[in-house]
């Protein structure tokens, strides 16, 4: 078997290297094996010691002869939005930002003063998304913040996606200031429709042009073909081709990937969101079919206070019985370190409790929400965002989900809850795992060969058993 | 709000005000705005003073056309304009029409009331939608055209 022709996928993450070895013959993963990122000295150091470990799980001699990587490490892509109004063009540029797979670590809105210009010189962001206006609307606006950011003493990449009419306009300030723009076309052509798609294209197309050697990777491509996307771009493609399928490979049908993190939690939802109930009212974007949410305040390790909080007053988990004084001291040692996993039956136990309000959280803030308003006729409905409450299929991945002995029971915390009817989550889906915990792989894999990529999804996301889960 | 040369084409913003779900009237309304060339924003029913504003802000619209079906329109009227100059659009041209208010009024005095609101123009039911759009052709100083 060793001399088999394997297939490397990569992930530089934040905290771990991680590479997958598909037989793509077989349609099997080979191995998954993990070492520590190596980002401040070399990436290559951490590639080379998951390679060893690799090479100890599949025998010497095999040959990899497609090996791709996506990368969250260095802080992932690192990108501010700017917009005109917040919850329209600002939350299109994003939304497009999310769908890319970037960590958006500003968002701003109409014309910046000078103190949201100092705050994003701050930010010292990877990439600048740059809207504003439908096309024909509003131009003053972009053409303002263009000459605000030409000013900046920032060598980040900017990416122009704002009304047409002043799109070349809002470039060519940005050139003459020493930057780096590229136009796309806008996030918001017409008031209340999204087209973020371009977007996504040009921010990877960045992403592999400038970033990753900004963020000191590019060692890494002497031994890899290409670090192609951001790792949650990945997890997105995994989920989309998973839903869709591809030519000759039918796919699953809407479903949402709730990815839950030591330091974030991801909400992927590949659904077109539209109203169940007939006769409801829609408002707000129409937001983008596969759209991908962050939450980076929710994580089971370096947010873990965050969660605790959301927690609120609702006692530590009761199976098993657990004092306060042991639950608190297991939340100080998760918290000292983000690499810690449980140990023991309780420090199982209030991971899962963790990871469970987390994924709550997350996916209260991803779907719609619905309102009920009182007319004479009766009660009337105004769904804003995504209604997700007929999607049947919701698929767990992150370490502290796929690993825990309470998967199920984490990811039933992330569904519809009568005592909240008002957040729109869906209501009955069958529940898998990423069981593996290899979806990444499978976003890139869909790159070579859409048709294996979606034929490995469809057998390694595995239906959950009811009750406790099972671990392992 | 840009100055617009004579012959661009002029960005109005639809829709019903309120908790106000009658959609039939508004529909016609666009359909003969879009059909006497004007770039119509349609923001359908139940809109809120503030998706109002937004919309404009985007859309750098002209003008905004508000309807009112159900008798509630005075009040959910009130403070729309001051909300415009508050976003920087005080200026906006603000248009109003449905029925307006509930029961037989004389109109002269609703008229006097919403103008009094910070509308530009409003309109009585059953009025003739050509006579509004030449009026707003007028208002805006858009292009003519035969409709
Ligand atoms: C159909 C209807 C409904 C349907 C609406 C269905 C829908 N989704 O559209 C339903 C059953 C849901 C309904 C509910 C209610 N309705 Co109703 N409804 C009507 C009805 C019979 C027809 C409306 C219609 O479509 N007309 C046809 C269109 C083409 O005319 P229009 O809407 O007037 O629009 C024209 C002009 O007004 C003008 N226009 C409209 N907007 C604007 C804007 C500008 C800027 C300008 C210049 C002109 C303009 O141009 C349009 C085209 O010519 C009218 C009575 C009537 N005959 O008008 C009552 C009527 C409008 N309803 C009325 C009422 C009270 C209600 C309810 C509050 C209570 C109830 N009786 O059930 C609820 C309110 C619900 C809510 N939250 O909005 C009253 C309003 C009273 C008032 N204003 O003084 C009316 C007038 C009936 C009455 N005589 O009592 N209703």
């Amino acid at each position: 078997m060793g001399d088999r022709e394997l297939w490397l996928f990569i992930d530089f993450g934040s905290t771990f290297t991680k590479v997958v070895a598909i037989d793509p013959a077989t349609e099997t993963i080979r191995a998954r094996v993990q070492a520590p990122t190596t980002v401040s000295t070399d990436i290559t150091e951490g590639l080379g010691a998951a390679l060893r470990l690799l090479e100890r799980e599949v025998g010497a001699g095999a040959t990899y002869a497609r090996k791709l990587a996506c990368s969250s490490a260095a802080g992932g892509l690192r990108m501010v939005t700017v917009g005109l109004v917040p919850d329209l063009t600002s939350e299109a540029a994003r939304l497009a930002a999310l769908g890319a797979g970037a960590k958006v670590v500003g968002t701003f809105s109409y014309k910046l003063p000078a103190s949201d210009l100092a705050r994003i010189k701050d930010l010292s962001p990877d990439l600048i998304l740059l809207a504003g206006g439908t096309d024909g609307g509003n131009e003053e606006v972009i053409l303002q913040n263009a000459r605000g950011l030409a000013a900046l003493d920032l060598a980040a990449p900017l990416i122009v996606a704002g009304n047409r009419v002043v799109a070349d306009e809002a470039a060519a300030i940005l050139r003459a200031g020493g930057k780096e723009p590229v136009v796309a076309d806008n996030v918001m052509p017409e008031f209340g429709r999204l087209s973020v798609e371009p977007v996504r294209e040009r921010i990877r197309e960045i992403f592999i042009t400038h970033i990753v050697k900004a963020k000191g990777l590019q060692a890494a491509e002497r031994f890899v073909e290409g670090i192609l996307m951001p790792t949650p771009n990945a997890v997105l493609n995994a989920a989309v081709l998973l839903a869709d399928g591809c030519p000759g490979e039918p796919g699953l049908g809407e479903l949402v990937v709730l990815d839950v993190g030591g330091a974030t939690t991801d909400v992927h939802s590949v659904a077109r969101g539209a109203p169940t109930d007939a006769g409801a009212v829609v408002k707000g974007l129409h937001e983008p079919y596969a759209k991908r949410t962050v939450e980076g305040d929710l994580g089971v390790r370096s947010n873990l206070w965050n969660v605790v909080e959301a927690m609120g007053a609702q006692a530590p988990p009761a199976d098993p019985e657990i004092s306060p004084h042991a639950f608190r001291a297991i939340l100080e040692r998760f918290a000292r370190d983000v690499t810690t996993t449980p140990e023991s039956a309780e420090e199982a136990a209030v991971d899962a409790a963790l990871a469970g309000i987390a994924a709550g959280q997350a996916m209260r803030r991803h779907a719609g929400s619905l309102e009920v308003f009182y007319s004479p006729q009766g009660p009337l409905s105004v769904i804003r965002g995504k209604d997700l409450r007929g999607v049947k299929l919701v698929v767990g991945t992150g370490g502290p989900l796929v690993f825990s002995p309470f998967r199920s029971r984490i990811l039933r915390e992330a569904l519809f809850a009568p005592a909240d009817r008002a957040s729109l989550r869906p209501v009955d889906p069958r529940l898998c795992v990423d069981s593996e915990y290899t979806m990444f792989a499978f976003g890139l894999l869909g790159e070579l060969d859409s048709k294996l990529a979606v034929r490995m999804l469809k057998r390694y996301c595995r239906p959950m058993d009811e009750g406790t889960g099972n671990g392992r | 709000m840009r100055a617009r040369r004579g012959t661009e084409t002029r960005t109005v913003v639809t829709g019903v005000i309120g908790a106000d779900c009658h959609i039939v009237g508004n529909r016609i309304l666009q359909m003969a705005l879009e059909e006497a060339g004007f770039k119509v924003v349609p923001l359908g029913i139940m809109v809120a003073q503030e998706e109002f504003v937004k919309a404009a802000i985007e859309t750098d619209a002209d003008a905004v056309l508000v309807s009112s079906l159900y008798g509630q329109g005075e009040l959910d009227c009130q403070g729309l304009r001051d909300k415009f100059e508050e976003a920087g659009l005080g200026r906006i041209h603000l248009v109003v029409g449905g029925n307006l208010v509930v029961g037989k009024q004389e109109w002269a005095e609703v008229e006097r009331r919403f103008l009094a609101m910070g509308f530009d123009r409003a309109y009585p039911p059953g009025i003739d939608l050509r006579r509004v759009i030449e009026d707003l052709r007028r208002d805006l100083g858009a292009p003519a055209r035969d409709g």
